[in-house]
């Protein structure tokens, strides 16, 4: 009974979904750990570390499609709630490095020592414990998130409007991180780890559990995604990124939808990107480039908005891609193809991958196609 | 007869004058020989002065030369050398050229005795025919404040018509007053007074330093000589102040002013708008490459023709964008600003793959370059004509748009667009003008960025952001309101910086307009009616 009502919920697409992700599991920590090194079915460490790297990503595009997707708000601004969780976990990172660092330093990361500080700024304070940290990974993000969607939402501020301040805050956050008085490691961030939970990040195992964890994590944050969707709050959501103004007179609180699911978002990105950090080993102010942000918006808007599968299918896609251009002679070419791909998809498939799917499935059908699904509105 | 002969006397004594005028110079200098020849340091200090007293023509050049280590004694001929830039020699006696015997060496010199040198040059140099060495003795003495000088000063303040170098003189006169202890009190109050009047640093150093050995009214006098030179320095740190915010907001004006027609009044999120910029600066480098290459001469002029160029070809540039992909997205915001997102990012590229990643240099003609000074501020020519041709575009843009027919159209698109079709109005053909027009203008900024902007791919970037700010904050649709947000966030801008640092106060700004716009979700001067529900 509570299976037929969970399966339900998540819809064929989203099983087929989370079948292919437990399928990515298991064949590729089986595939690095157990079969040789030579053998085809072998997946190299650096393999793992690249598709967990994607499947943050994913995560992050789930986030997004749920606040622009389902409620029309066009954030430009989520790479900067990733970047925040992540600068989280790499700050937890950091504080375990310990006397290990270049200055050996049994408190200041090797950067304030450098720096000539001698006592650690208040924002570093409890990092050293790993639940802390990870309360901070959901908690900064959703806090500004609140904030600046209570101002902006009570104020109605929306559409283009809210864009663009959304990649003025990521601006302003880009800006600030690359100063080094702000004690977040300037422009070299946050790197050299050593472990986590005392395991070692670079371990071929650390890695693969890291991945795995990955894995479930946005396994986890898709069904909850849905769950949200699917709820008569979801049913309202829908309703404001159709028509606003309506949903207003009908007496629903408009900005308070509006807050919930922005602050939602926010947090699965910070969790994103606090997976995001261990497994690339790296964070600095460049993730705040608003140019992040607004590539996050084009996975999703090519995976197919509004969609939730087609969000993480986005991010897969065009991540993978991005890795094939930039690796090679074709380095030149992926802006082009960059670019190329935000106006193709604009202007040929409004709906997405998934949405060019649901076409072709109708055409096989020999069925003459259904009414054009509504028009989605910004 | 008696006026004969005094007539003769007086001819006689002419003569006399006239023949013995060089010979005591050249016994000044005899005597100088003799002393550098000595070579210690005492009788070198000595010498100098005798040069200084001889008033030989050849006396700056001799002294100039012992300063730069050009200055040599040769015992064996019992005669003092020196050598002119191009190294050839001059005997000082006559100031004749002459060979420098292989024996002869330098006339050595310690720090005191350049200082010596340098005053003794100062003082000789204040009667210089040419006006910038008179200004450069002038100020030097005031600096030295050598008392020695004081009868030069005097002398040459009483020939002196120059004001600027008149005021310089009497400056270096009252410096000197005023630390002389033996001078009387009237004199050095006086001298406080003109002091004061200047108001520069050095000044303001000077009257500090004399604080502590006044007493009675000279200190008095001199508290408020510091007092009155501070308030106006601060005055002009505020005028300073105002006129960097003013320059700042002529950049920011310019290059939002583009996206004013785009996104202001057509609505068009154009994310491509810095890119448009970009290819204005690249136009004016490719123009200015052409002038180099083939008419080197008229090379100041590859800026004015490179307005129109640009202004065309990124016009025309506009007007393809418009017609191959916004027209498609009218009424879609959000995929409008993703997909000229995309157009930014080709268009960076495409000029990386063309023009390399590097900057390029466009270089500045030669009426932009140079400085002057306006009420004590430091005006460079490069920004002012900046400022003057932001007020030039904005009000000749104004123009087209309230006086022209085409103007008219546009207006009447925007505010009706169906209505509009129905007079006649070809309203598609309008959305392209009015794309091209705010594209050609965004090139039109270029040509003025690449004076004070590296001229790179990534130009457009830096002002993207920026423009959005400035349009949304003056109130979309609203042209005046551009006009003021653009110079309070300059001026803005400015005064947070001495706080906050460049890029912090960038940041505050930032915030503050965050801030603003929940208040003002329209911006400044918000239109009003039914326009604003759309």
């Amino acid at each position: 009974m509570l299976t037929m009502r969970f399966l339900r919920l998540i819809e064929g697409r989203g099983i087929l979904f989370l079948a292919v992700l437990a399928a990515l599991a298991i064949f590729v920590s089986v595939g690095n750990l157990l079969v040789p090194p030579g053998s085809p079915f072998h997946v190299s460490t650096g393999a793992v570390v690249l598709l967990g790297k994607y499947l943050c990503y994913a995560m992050l595009a789930i986030a997004l499609d749920l606040a622009w997707g389902y409620c029309g708000i066009l954030s430009l601004g989520h790479g900067a709630f990733f970047a925040l969780g992540g600068y989280a976990m790499g700050m937890y990172l950091m504080r375990q490095i310990g006397t290990r660092g270049v200055y050996a330093h049994p408190i200041l990361p090797d950067f304030m020592v450098f720096l000539n500080w001698t006592e650690l700024p208040v924002a570093w304070w409890g990092f050293q414990s790993f639940p802390y940290a990870m309360l901070m990974v959901l908690l900064v993000p959703g806090l500004l998130a609140f904030v600046f969607g209570w101002l902006a939402f009570r104020s109605r501020v929306t559409g283009v409007y809210l864009s663009i301040i959304t990649q003025a805050l990521t601006y302003a956050l880009f800006l600030a991180f690359f100063r080094n008085d702000m004690g977040f490691g300037g422009n070299n961030g946050l790197t050299d780890f050593k472990d986590i939970l005392g395991f070692n990040v670079q371990a071929q195992g650390t890695r693969v559990t890291l991945f795995l964890i990955t894995c479930l994590m946005l396994a986890l944050t898709f069904i909850l995604a849905r769950f949200v969707v699917a709820s008569t709050y979801g049913k309202v959501l829908i309703a404001i990124r159709d028509a606003e103004s309506r949903t207003r007179f009908l007496g629903y609180r408009v900005e308070h939808h509006k807050l919930v699911v922005f602050t939602l978002s926010a947090m699965i990105a910070g969790v994103a990107g606090a997976l995001y950090v261990p497994q690339v080993g790296i964070i600095n102010p460049s993730e705040f480039s608003p140019t992040n942000s607004i590539e996050a918006v084009v996975w999703v808007a090519f995976g197919g908005r509004g969609t939730l599968v087609g969000a993480a299918l986005g991010a897969f896609v065009v991540n993978y891609l991005k890795t094939i251009f930039t690796t090679g002679w074709l380095a030149v070419y992926w802006l082009f193809a960059l670019g190329g791909l935000f106006v193709l998809v604009t202007l040929a498939m409004p709906r997405g991958l998934i949405g060019l799917w649901e076409d072709i499935r109708l055409r096989l059908k020999r069925r003459p196609p259904a009414e054009a699904p509504a028009e989605l509105h910004p | 007869m008696r006026l004969l002969a005094l007539i003769r006397v007086a001819l006689s004594a002419l003569a006399l004058f006239l023949l013995f005028a060089p010979m005591a110079k050249a016994q000044g200098l005899e005597a100088a020989v003799e002393k550098f020849l000595a070579d210690s340091f005492s009788e070198t200090e000595a010498g100098i002065a005798l040069v200084a007293a001889s008033g030989a023509a050849h006396g700056v050049e001799a002294l100039q030369a012992l300063a730069d280590r050009r200055l040599l004694a040769s015992g064996s001929a019992k005669a003092v050398f020196y050598r002119d830039n191009s190294g050839k020699g001059f005997d000082l006696k006559s100031g004749q050229p002459a060979d420098i015997p292989a024996d002869a060496g330098l006339v050595r010199l310690n720090n005191r005795l350049r200082g010596v040198v340098q005053a003794a040059l100062g003082t000789m140099t204040l009667l210089s025919p040419d006006p910038a060495q008179r200004l450069r003795a002038a100020q030097s003495v005031f600096k030295s404040r050598d008392a020695a000088a004081l009868p030069a000063l005097e002398q040459a303040l009483t020939k002196e018509t120059n004001p600027k170098i008149r005021a310089a003189l009497s400056e270096a006169r009252a410096a000197i007053i005023l630390f002389d202890s033996k001078a009387p009190e009237t004199e050095r109050l006086a001298a406080i007074n003109v002091i004061a009047e200047s108001g520069d640093q050095d000044s303001l150093a000077l009257l500090r330093q004399i604080l502590p050995q006044a007493s009675g009214a000279l200190k008095t006098i001199a508290e408020q000589g510091i007092a009155s030179i501070e308030r106006r320095q601060q005055f002009r740190q505020a005028g300073q102040t105002i006129w960097f915010g003013i320059s700042l907001g002529s950049v920011l004006l310019l290059a939002a002013i583009g996206l004013a027609i785009t996104f202001g009044v057509m609505g068009i999120i154009n994310m491509a708008h810095g890119e448009m910029v970009m290819i204005g600066a690249y136009v004016t480098f490719v123009t200015q490459e052409v002038f180099r290459a083939k008419a080197p001469h008229l090379l100041d002029w590859s800026l004015p023709i490179a307005i129109p160029l640009a202004f065309l070809v990124t016009g025309l540039v506009g007007i393809l964008i418009e017609r191959g992909v916004i027209r498609f997205l009218y009424g879609r915001p959000l995929e409008t600003l993703l997909a000229t997102f995309g157009l930014s990012l080709m268009l960076q590229q495409a000029t990386r793959t063309w023009f390399g990643p590097t900057n390029r240099e466009v270089s500045a003609p030669s009426y932009m370059s140079g400085s002057f000074e306006f009420l004590g501020l430091q005006i460079t020519y490069g920004r002012l004509w900046i400022v003057a041709f932001t007020f030039v575009v904005f009000f000749a843009l104004l123009i087209v748009l309230k006086a022209t027919s085409l103007g008219l159209q546009m207006r009447a698109v925007t505010q009706n667009r169906r209505m509009a079709a129905a007079m006649g109005i070809r309203t598609r053909f309008v959305d392209a003008m009015t794309f091209g027009l705010g594209s050609g203008i965004a090139g039109i900024a270029g040509v003025a960025l690449s004076q004070i902007d590296n001229v790179s791919p990534n130009l457009g970037q830096n002002y993207i952001i920026d423009s959005f700010m400035v349009v949304v904050f003056g109130g979309v649709g609203n042209l005046w309101g551009t006009l003021i947000s653009a110079f309070t966030l300059g001026i803005a801008n400015k005064i947070l910086e001495p706080f906050a640092g460049a890029v912090l106060g960038k940041i505050l700004i930032l915030v503050l307009l965050i801030l603003f716009i929940q208040k003002r979700p329209r911006g400044l001067f918000a239109l009003k009616g039914r326009a604003v529900e759309q």
